[in-house]
């Protein structure tokens, strides 16, 4: 066994332990937690699968942002914790037996992968010098099927929507909270002034560099919604009210860009979401640039959940 | 010279190893959650830094050499913060006075 | 065995190991942990079949890693818009339970803030 293998074979069992010790942890907290840590022990497989891109978005959105939310979720319903009633052990074996009958199909399935694999790299190695971009999987996302991108982020608009239409009726408009720290820490505050312009340069920059190297616009949105995440829960800044228009530009200005570059490609270059020849580029940096900023300000307010005060307050 | 930035290389991030080694093994043997905080900083500050200072030599260009000096001083400030900040919240639960 | 046989093992067991959270763990938040414990496990079943077709110089195919990454993105949009939906209820009506016994019991914990 040679020591890469020894390597992979170790990072496979801490991830089946971690997972399991999702599954059994005694207290909601600890769960998440170890959830936000399973993330990026994930983040480490994905690079090891040759897969630099899909591990920054696993590490930012799966690991970060979506541990921010389920603890915030945690702490508000700790009081629920004691009226659970464990499931009992006939449904216990039951869903045991149809878990370990799906895994063995499953690994079935892999085990019995022709070997000569079918593959789309060639082709779309192929088409990519003519979008002007050095980056194949941003090439998939924002050029061969860019309509799949301009959905998911009306996906990420209509949670949001769903998300604040969750509050009473006189709180619609108002004012989010994130469960920020209890008091006012020093420490926590100098993080929140030392920490978001790099957090800042960072995001632009991974937004700027997806176009030739593994990044993106959704990996540095990211970064920039958490940065705004960790200003608002140090309690420098509340979330502004959802009612405030700017926040509303913001979070549309990506998709509807997408959407108008779209329409104009009807009568630049007879498709909907085609580039003009020799424009490819310029237009997919507008898009993105946008995209960049409106994944920002969606993952940010989708986090911070639902208004609870209303907005005259 | 090549064979002096290899054996720096081997040392430094056989260092940084023996460390992590260390601080895993005080967060698990220690008794309470200070001495365990005091444990893991060894573990971000010099065996993280051991292994940078070991990978320095075998980086291509002084721009990624400068990328993970960097990226050393922000694992440094995030868990200096976290440990602040675990330790305040101890301190306060604490029964003595 | 090489590393990505091995990944696409380990994803085979991380969706039974979600799939047996999803039924067995009563509270839903927990429901909705290993939820995303099973999407994860998908995720990593696309990106053992990417790694499978590197050609042209790439080390695995892009279309794949492009679908996964649309995924992460809905995944997180919908424990989102799941977790405030728990939140919701357990303001609503005291206990954040989909077992409909406990809410005719009246087994309910008093919230001061509850509209």
């Amino acid at each position: 066994m040679s020591l890469p293998l020894a390597l992979e074979i170790s990072f496979a069992v801490v991830l089946l332990a971690n997972a399991v010790w999702i599954v059994i942890a005694r207290e909601v907290v600890a769960a998440v937690i170890i959830f936000v840590a399973y993330g990026l022990l994930l983040a480490i497989v994905w690079v090891r699968l040759a897969a630099p891109d899909v591990a920054l978005t696993e590490a930012a959105i799966g690991g970060g942002v979506t541990g921010v939310l389920l603890l915030g979720a945690a702490a508000r319903l700790r009081a629920t914790e004691a009226t659970a009633k464990p499931a009992s052990v006939s449904t216990r074996l039951v869903a045991a037996a149809i878990c370990v009958t799906t895994s063995c199909a499953l690994a079935y399935v892999v085990g019995s992968l022709p070997d000569a694999a079918p593959t789309l790299a060639p082709a779309a190695m192929a088409s990519l010098p003519e979008t002007g971009l050095g980056n194949p999987v941003a090439g998939v996302l924002f050029v061969y099927r860019a309509l799949d991108t301009l959905l998911e982020k009306a996906v990420l608009l209509l949670a949001l929507v769903g998300v604040w239409s969750l509050a009473p009726d006189r709180l619609w408009g108002g004012t989010p909270e994130l469960c920020a720290f209890p008091r006012r820490s020093s420490t926590l505050l100098l993080l929140a002034q030392l920490l978001p312009p790099v957090g800042i340069l960072a995001g632009v920059y991974m937004f700027w560099v997806g176009a030739k190297l593994p990044g993106g616009a959704f990996q540095g949105g990211t970064i920039l919604a958490a940065m705004w995440l960790l200003v608002v829960m140090t309690g420098l800044e509340d979330i502004p009210p959802t009612s405030r228009r700017w926040m509303r530009l913001l979070a549309i200005v990506g998709p509807a860009i997408f959407v108008v570059i779209g329409f104009a490609g009807f009568a630049l270059a007879n498709a909907f979401l085609a580039y003009p020849a020799g424009y490819a580029k310029p237009l997919i940096i507008v898009i993105e640039g946008t995209l960049t900023l409106s994944i920002a300000i969606t993952l940010g307010l989708l986090a911070a959940g639902p208004p609870v005060r209303a907005q005259h307050q | 010279m090549k064979l002096a930035l290899q054996i720096l290389t081997v040392l430094a991030v056989s260092g940084g190893c023996f460390l992590f080694l260390a601080g895993t093994i005080g967060l698990l043997r220690f008794p309470d959650t200070t001495t365990r905080l005091h444990a893991l900083t060894k573990v971000d500050n010099l065996g993280l830094g051991l292994i940078v200072l070991g990978l320095l030599p075998t980086a291509g260009s002084p721009l990624l050499a400068l990328k993970m000096i960097a990226i050393w001083l922000l694992v440094q400030l995030s868990g200096a913060t976290v440990s602040q900040l675990i330790a305040q919240l101890v301190h306060e639960q604490e029964p003595r006075a | 065995m090489n590393a990505t046989a091995l990944f696409g093992f380990c994803a085979a067991a991380l969706v039974g190991i979600g799939l047996y959270g999803l039924i067995t763990d009563p509270q839903p938040l927990r429901k909705l942990l290993a939820f995303n414990l099973l999407g994860s496990g998908v995720f990593l079943l696309f990106g053992v079949v990417a790694r499978r077709g590197a050609a042209a110089g790439l080390g695995g195919d892009p279309v794949p890693h492009a679908l996964v990454i649309t995924g992460i993105v809905v995944a997180f949009a919908a424990t989102a818009m799941a977790a405030a939906l728990l939140v919701r209820l357990f303001e609503e009506t005291g206990h954040a339970t989909l077992d409909s016994d406990a809410a005719q019991d009246g087994n309910t914990v008093t919230d001061g803030e509850s509209s």
